[in-house]
């Protein structure tokens, strides 16, 4: 990814930063300006807003052909997930065996690394998720150490 | 508006065609419909190319004028356009053209898809194809193309008790269609056990869910109807066209077992050409997976909502059964280069409405559908077919 396009969206990728439309009273991911429900009506209404970074799995799957960057993974879960707030997203889930996560989870955003560039050497950080708030069974492959390297 | 004709085919065969050029895949084709066609190149008014990837396969944008180039139309200085909307890119070229042709602006217009996947690896191509869905915040987050489908799929599932037994049943029936396609990529027959027991991808999706990312090309020949009998006796009538999109992420969706985009744009279809579901008597659809002819089944409104796995398994959908659905192998069989893909489908339904489809003909067929879609049917096209 070029530096500019990066640099763009920092903030909603290391900070989970979207948008608080006042007009529709809802909250949107990633960034907008422009609610498509309010239409114009919205631009100069919608807030940025940080959110809380604490969801639900909606559905889970199993990725064993990974995606480009991703292969070190080897097999992993990917999800999406509703945040409290409302918006959906589409995100890893790590630090637990990936079949071991299933619909209506809790999980919590954490700040993990999402790949390199390797041509300009720049790293990209972003937001991943963890289990959180589940029985204990249910985390009980929950790798203890945060390793920003994965 | 004016009646449509399609009046000449051509296609290659999908598959590894290394020793073929995205240039020379687009002269082939469109060579072979002229010639099927019986027009000359002062009768073209316009080509119109579907190419969903050129630039991040070959490094080569503005295919449409190479291909112009390559086909000899360069001298004649005839308008080229690309139509580009991922795997519906094909589709809506063909959309593009008939609107052209309907709303008088020209009378003849040479539709080709062309696509090269295989000459970059495999991780290349499959991230190309994660190019249709959100590049930034789906592919990029982890999400390859076969995972967005199959939590799509999980959904069915969830919905409606859609099982592993179902989608194999899918993909098998795909094969055995395409054993009779002599221009198939995979042109044999697969049991639904060795789907179901074929490598896993992405829980639930398996290797044999999935359609290959191919290389390939196809071309057809539109023309107002009323000229059409200069030209040929045996005119395909486009009688109806239906074009709609949706969120470009799956994430954004409210449902995640439906895409609802193919069912928007086969009502538009069906009411442009005043038809019904059930006045069909075969149908190409998007199967990309597995998963997705399933729900295009019930989005056209072939089946209700939640009976196509089921119908599917009892055969319904296989030659001899109700509907037949991609007797030519679909996307799984026949292959799935891209920006082809589109038109490979109406080829095919043009041949069984010809009657020339040989060992795999349904039985008079008179009125044909196909269906196409982009990414996870953040745009879908559909065009209904009717022999004259």
């Amino acid at each position: 990814m070029s530096v500019p396009r990066f640099w763009r969206e920092l903030d909603t990728r290391y900070n989970l930063i979207g948008s608080y439309c006042k007009i529709t009273d809802t909250y949107h991911y990633p960034r907008r300006s422009f609610n498509p429900e309010a239409g114009r009506e919205s631009i100069g209404s919608m807030e940025d807003y940080q959110f809380k970074g604490t969801g639900t799995v909606v559905t889970p799957t199993v990725v064993h052909q990974a995606q480009t960057g991703y292969e070190m993974f080897g097999p992993y879960c990917m999800a999406i997930i509703e945040l409290d707030e409302g918006p959906r997203i589409t995100s890893q889930i790590v630090d637990c065996a990936p079949d071991s996560v299933k619909p209506g989870m809790k999980v919590k955003s954490v700040f993990r690394k999402l790949g390199e560039d390797s041509e300009s050497g720049i790293l990209h950080y972003g937001t991943k998720f963890i289990l959180f708030g589940n029985s204990i069974d249910e985390e009980s492959n929950e790798d203890s150490i945060e390793n920003l390297e994965v | 508006m004016r009646d449509v004709s399609i009046i000449g085919i051509g296609i290659t065969k999908f598959g590894e065609l290394w020793d073929k050029s995205l240039r020379e895949l687009g002269l082939e084709t469109g060579l072979a419909a002229i010639n099927d066609a019986g027009i000359t190149s002062n009768d073209i008014d316009a080509l119109y190319i579907g190419n969903m990837a050129a630039g991040s396969t070959l490094q080569q944008e503005h295919v449409s004028a190479l291909i112009a180039d390559y086909c000899g139309l360069a001298n004649q200085n005839i308008p080229a356009t690309r139509v580009e909307a991922a795997s519906a890119s094909g589709g809506l070229a063909i959309r593009q053209a008939y609107m052209a042709i309907a709303g008088g602006f020209i009378d003849i217009a040479v539709v080709g898809g062309a696509e090269k996947m295989t000459d970059v690896s495999d991780s290349e191509s499959s991230y190309t194809v994660s190019m249709g869905s959100d590049e930034q915040w789906e592919a990029k987050a982890g999400a390859t193309f076969t995972s967005l489908h199959a939590i799509i799929a999980q959904n069915h599932m969830l919905e409606y008790g859609t099982t592993r037994e179902h989608l194999s049943s899918v993909a098998s029936k795909n094969h055995y269609h395409a054993s009779l396609n002599p221009m198939a990529q995979f042109p044999f027959a697969l049991n639904a056990e060795a789907v179901s027991k074929s490598g896993m991808v992405s829980t639930p999706l398996r290797m044999l869910d999935c359609a290959p990312n191919s290389d390939g090309a196809a071309a057809i020949v539109l023309c107002a109807s009323d000229k059409a009998k200069n030209f040929t006796n045996k005119p395909v009538k486009i009688i109806g066209s239906g074009q709609a999109s949706d969120t470009l992420s799956l994430h954004h969706r409210k449902y995640l077992h439906r895409l609802p985009a193919i069912n928007i744009a086969a009502k538009k279809a069906f009411e442009d050409s005043n038809k019904k579901p059930e006045d069909l008597d075969l149908i190409e659809v998007h199967d990309n997976f597995t998963i997705s002819e399933i729900i295009a089944l019930e989005e056209i409104g072939i089946f209700k909502r939640g009976e196509a796995a089921q119908k599917s398994l009892e055969g319904e959908t296989k030659l001899g059964g109700s509907i037949p659905t991609n007797t030519s192998g679909g996307l799984k069989a026949r292959g799935h280069a891209p920006g082809a893909t589109g038109i490979a489908q109406v080829i095919e339904l043009v041949t069984q409405l010809r009657g020339e489809a040989g060992e795999r003909q349904v039985k008079n067929a008179k009125l044909a559908l196909a269906e196409n879609h982009g990414g996870t049917a953040a745009t879908a096209v559909v065009h209904i077919l009717e022999a004259e």
